[in-house]
C-alpha cells in the first residue's frame, strides 16, 4: 500500500526537483554576477593602491597609463621600513590596539556575563544603554572628550593630551559597547541549565564565567576581539585630534601628517604606507575568518 | 545520603503563586516522584530543593538541617536537567569531573570515582568524546554520570527522560531505577508522565495546580485515589467518570447509571456508601479494566448489560471500546476474541467491586 504510493509520487518528484535545481542555478548566476561586481568595486583601490606603490614618483607624476607599471621599483617599500619615524608609527599602533583589546575584553566580557545572566535591577535598561552609547559618533565626541581631558590635566597635572596613551582612555568609548552587546547575544544563547549545571556542581560565578561561558561562546570572543582590533588600528579622528607630535602618532595619522608635505602628496609612499598598515588586520582575519564569520552570524540571530 | 522534608513551602513569582504550601518527607534511600501535568509546580518545587529559587515561604530541610539559605553547592545535591546540560567543550571525562575538580579532590580518586560511574552506566567507551559525538541516550547517561560521581545527599531529575524517543526512554527508565538499586541515594524526580512515575517511585506525589493532590505508592494512587484528580491522572486509558445517583429498591442500595441501567451494590460498597443523601450527584468512578465482556458466570458484584459500541480499538492483548451512556463517553477492555465490532451490540459486565463513588462537585473520592 505504501510502496504504491511512493511509485505514483515519484515522477511529479522529478519535476519538482528540476525545478528547484533550475531556480538554483539562477540563483547562482545572480549571485556570481553581483558578488563579481562587489568583488571589483571593492578590490579596484587596493589594486591601484598597490601599482602606485610600487611606481617611481616620477613614473606617478609622468603622464602614462596610471593602471601599469612600467618601472617597477621597491624604493618606496625599502625608505619606508627603514624610516624610523614610520616603524615608531608602526609601533604606536601595535601597542594602542593591543592594549584597547585587552581593555575591551576585561571590560565588555564580565560586563556581558552580568547583564546575561545576573538579573539585578535595572539589567535590562543597562544592558539597552549600553549598546545606545555606541551609536553616538565620535565626530560628535571628540570636542566634549577633549574638554574633559584638558580639564583633568589642569586638575591633577597629568597630562594626557599628545601622548598616544591617551587613546587608551578614549577607544574603549568605541570598542567596550559594541563588544559587551556581541557577547550578551553570545551569553544568552547559551541555555541556562548550563549555568545552573555548573553553580550545582559547585563553581562560583567567577568560575562559572571562565570556565563554562568563555569557552563555549569562544567564536563571539574572537568575533569581539577582531572587532576591537580594526577599531582602534583604523580608528583616525581621534588620534588626529588628540596626538600631534610626530613620535606620539599612530599609524593612519602618522601617514598623513608626514608624507604630505604642504601641498606636496608623497604618492608612492602614501600608498606603501597604507598597505603596509592594512596588513595586520588582514592577516588576522585570514587566520580566524572562519570563527569571525561564525561570530556575526551567531550574533546576529541571538541579540 | 539524606532524608529531605519540605514544610509549608510556597513560591510566589510577582503575580502567580506557582506552588501553594507544599508539606512532604522524603526517607532516606527513598525514590520520590513529582508527577502533575505541565505547568503545575513540579520544577519549581524541584528547583527549590536544589537552592535554584529561593523560596517565598516555609522551610526545606535536607538531613535534618534547613537549608533555605544554604547555596546549591553547599547543598550536596546533583541535578539531572531535561536537555542533559552537558559542558559542549569538555570530553565525557571532564564533565563528569568537573564538580570534583573544583572542589580538589585528589587526581587519583577522581579517576576512580569517574572510572567506577562510567562503568555503572555504560560509558565507558565513550569517555573522551564530546558531548555533540553522542546520542540523546548516551549523553543523558553522561548527565547522571556528572551526578552520580559527586555522591551526593540526594539526586534531583527534572523530566530527564522527555527529550529521548518512545522506546529509549523505557530503556533509560529501567536504566533509572537499576542505578537506584545500586547507589540508593535519595531521590526526586519529575514527570509529566505517569507511566513513569509509576514505574520508578516508591512513592508518588501528585501534583495540582501548586498544591499536592495525593501522596502514595504506586498501587495506592491506583486502586484509593483520593480526588477525582488523581483518579483520572493515574492510568491509561483514563478511569472513567459516569453520573450517577443512589437509590434503595426494596431495602437494597442501587446505583443508577441511566434510565435503563441501574445495579445492586456489594454489601461492602453498600455498607460504605449507605449514609450518603440519595440527592447527592455524584460520580461512579471505574477503570476499563473492570467494564470487561460479559460471561455466564459472573461473581459476585459483578453486574452485565447491554450497550451499543461506537468505536473499537485492537490493541493486540486486548480490544478498547468505547460507548456511550446518556451520552457519557466510556471505554472498556474487552478480550481480543469476544467479538466486538465497531457500530455492534455488546454485552459488557461492570465489577462494582472495584467501583469509586465520587461527589461531583467537590470531587472527593467517597
Ligand atoms: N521564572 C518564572 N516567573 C514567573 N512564573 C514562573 C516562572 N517559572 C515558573 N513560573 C510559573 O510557575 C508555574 C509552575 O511552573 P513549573 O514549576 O515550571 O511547572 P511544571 O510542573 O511544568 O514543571 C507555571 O504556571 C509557570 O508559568
Ligand atoms: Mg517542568
Amino acid at each position: 500500500m505504501s510502496s504504491v504510493t511512493i511509485d505514483k509520487a515519484a515522477p511529479t518528484r522529478t519535476v519538482k526537483y528540476g525545478s528547484m535545481s533550475r531556480d538554483r542555478k539562477w540563483a547562482l548566476r545572480w549571485s556570481y554576477f553581483f558578488l563579481t561586481l562587489f568583488a571589483i568595486f571593492s578590490l579596484l583601490p587596493p589594486i591601484y593602491m598597490l601599482i602606485t606603490s610600487l611606481k617611481s614618483s616620477a613614473e606617478i607624476s609622468a603622464a602614462t597609463n596610471p593602471w601599469w607599471v612600467f618601472h617597477p621599483t621597491l624604493e618606496n617599500y625599502v625608505g619606508l621600513l627603514t624610516s624610523n619615524q614610520f616603524l615608531r608609527f608602526f609601533w604606536n599602533s601595535a601597542l594602542v590596539s593591543i592594549f584597547v583589546v585587552t581593555i575591551t575584553m576585561l571590560i565588555s566580557v564580565p560586563a556581558a556575563f552580568a547583564l546575561a545572566r545576573m538579573r539585578f535591577w535595572g539589567s535590562a535598561t543597562l544592558a539597552t544603554g549600553v549598546f545606545l552609547t555606541y551609536l553616538i559618533p565620535d565626530s560628535l565626541l571628540f570636542i566634549p572628550l577633549f574638554k574633559v581631558f584638558a580639564l583633568f590635566g589642569d586638575w591633577t597635572g597629568i597630562q594626557l593630551i599628545n601622548r598616544w596613551y591617551v587613546l587608551l582612555f578614549i577607544y574603549p568609548t568605541l570598542t567596550v559597547p559594541f563588544c559587551t552587546w556581541i557577547m550578551i547575544g553570545y551569553f544568552a544563547s547559551i541555555p541556562k541549565e548550563l549555568d545552573e549545571a555548573a553553580i550545582i556542581d559547585g563553581a562560583s560565578w567567577f568560575q562559572t564565567l571562565t570556565r563554562i561561558f568563555i569557552p563555549v561562546a569562544l567564536p563571539g570572543l574572537i568575533a569581539a576581539t577582531i572587532f576591537a582590533f580594526t577599531v582602534s588600528w583604523a580608528q583616525f579622528l581621534y588620534p588626529l585630534v588628540f596626538t600631534t607630535s610626530t613620535d606620539q602618532l599612530v599609524l593612519p595619522v602618522g601617514i598623513i601628517t608626514t608624507l604630505i608635505k604642504g601641498d606636496v602628496f608623497n604618492w608612492g609612499q602614501i600608498m606603501t604606507g597604507a598597505l603596509l598598515g592594512a596588513a595586520p588586520p588582514l592577516i588576522i582575519y585570514a587566520f580566524l575568518m572562519d570563527y569571525y564569520i561564525a561570530g556575526l552570524t551567531a550574533g546576529a540571530t541571538k541579540g | 545520603m539524606a532524608d529531605v522534608a519540605l514544610r509549608k513551602v510556597v513560591k510566589r513569582y510577582d503575580d502567580v503563586e506557582a506552588v501553594r504550601g507544599i508539606d512532604l518527607d522524603i526517607a532516606d534511600h527513598e525514590f520520590i516522584v513529582l508527577v502533575g501535568p505541565s505547568g503545575c509546580g513540579k520544577s519549581t518545587t524541584l528547583r527549590m530543593i536544589a537552592g535554584l529559587e529561593d523560596i517565598s515561604d516555609g522551610d526545606i530541610m535536607i538531613g535534618g538541617d534547613v537549608v533555605n539559605d544554604v547555596p546549591p553547592k553547599d547543598r550536596d545535591i546533583a541535578m539531572v536537567f531535561q536537555n542533559y546540560a552537558l559542558y559542549p567543550h569538555m570530553t565525557v571525562a571532564e564533565n563528569m569531573s568537573f564538580g570534583l575538580r573544583l572542589k580538589h579532590y585528589p587526581k587519583a580518586e577522581i579517576k576512580a570515582r569517574v572510572t567506577e560511574a562510567a562503568r555503572l552506566l555504560d560509558i565507558t567507551d565513550l569517555i573522551d568524546r564530546k558531548p555533540k559525538q553522542l546520542s540523546g541516550g548516551q549523553r543523558q547517561r553522561v548527565a547522571m554520570g556528572r551526578a552520580i560521581v559527586r555522591n551526593p545527599k540526594v539526586f534531583l531529575f527534572d523530566e530527564p527522560l522527555s527529550n529521548l524517543d518512545a522506546k529509549l526512554r523505557v530503556q533509560m527508565r529501567i536504566e533509572i531505577k537499576k542505578v537506584h538499586q545500586k547507589v540508593r541515594t535519595t531521590t526526586v524526580y519529575v514527570t509529566h508522565d505517569q507511566v513513569e512515575a509509576m514505574t520508578l517511585a516508591d512513592r508518588v506525589v501528585v501534583m495540582n495546580k501548586g498544591r499536592i493532590e495525593q501522596i502514595g505508592t504506586p498501587n495506592e494512587l491506583y486502586h484509593k485515589p483520593a480526588t477525582r484528580f488523581v483518579a483520572g491522572f493515574i492510568g491509561s486509558p483514563a478511569m472513567n467518570f459516569i453520573p450517577c445517583r443512589l437509590e434503595e429498591v426494596g431495602g437494597t442500595l442501587q446505583i443508577r447509571l441511566t434510565d435503563r441501567i441501574a445495579f445492586a451494590l456489594p454489601p461492602a460498597r453498600a455498607a460504605r456508601y449507605n449514609s450518603l443523601p440519595r440527592t447527592e450527584k455524584l460520580l461512579l468512578g471505574i477503570r476499563p479494566e473492570h467494564l470487561t465482556e460479559s460471561h455466564a458466570h459472573l461473581g459476585p458484584g459483578i453486574e452485565s448489560f447491554d450497550t451499543v459500541l461506537d468505536v473499537t480499538e485492537p490493541m493486540g492483548m486486548e480490544t478498547l471500546v468505547y460507548f456511550g451512556l446518556d451520552g457519557t463517553p466510556v471505554c472498556g477492555r474487552v478480550d481480543p476474541n469476544a467479538g466486538a465490532k465497531d457500530g455492534a451490540p455488546m454485552r459488557l459486565a461492570m465489577d462494582l467491586n472495584n467501583m469509586h463513588l465520587l461527589n461531583e462537585a467537590t470531587g472527593v473520592v467517597l
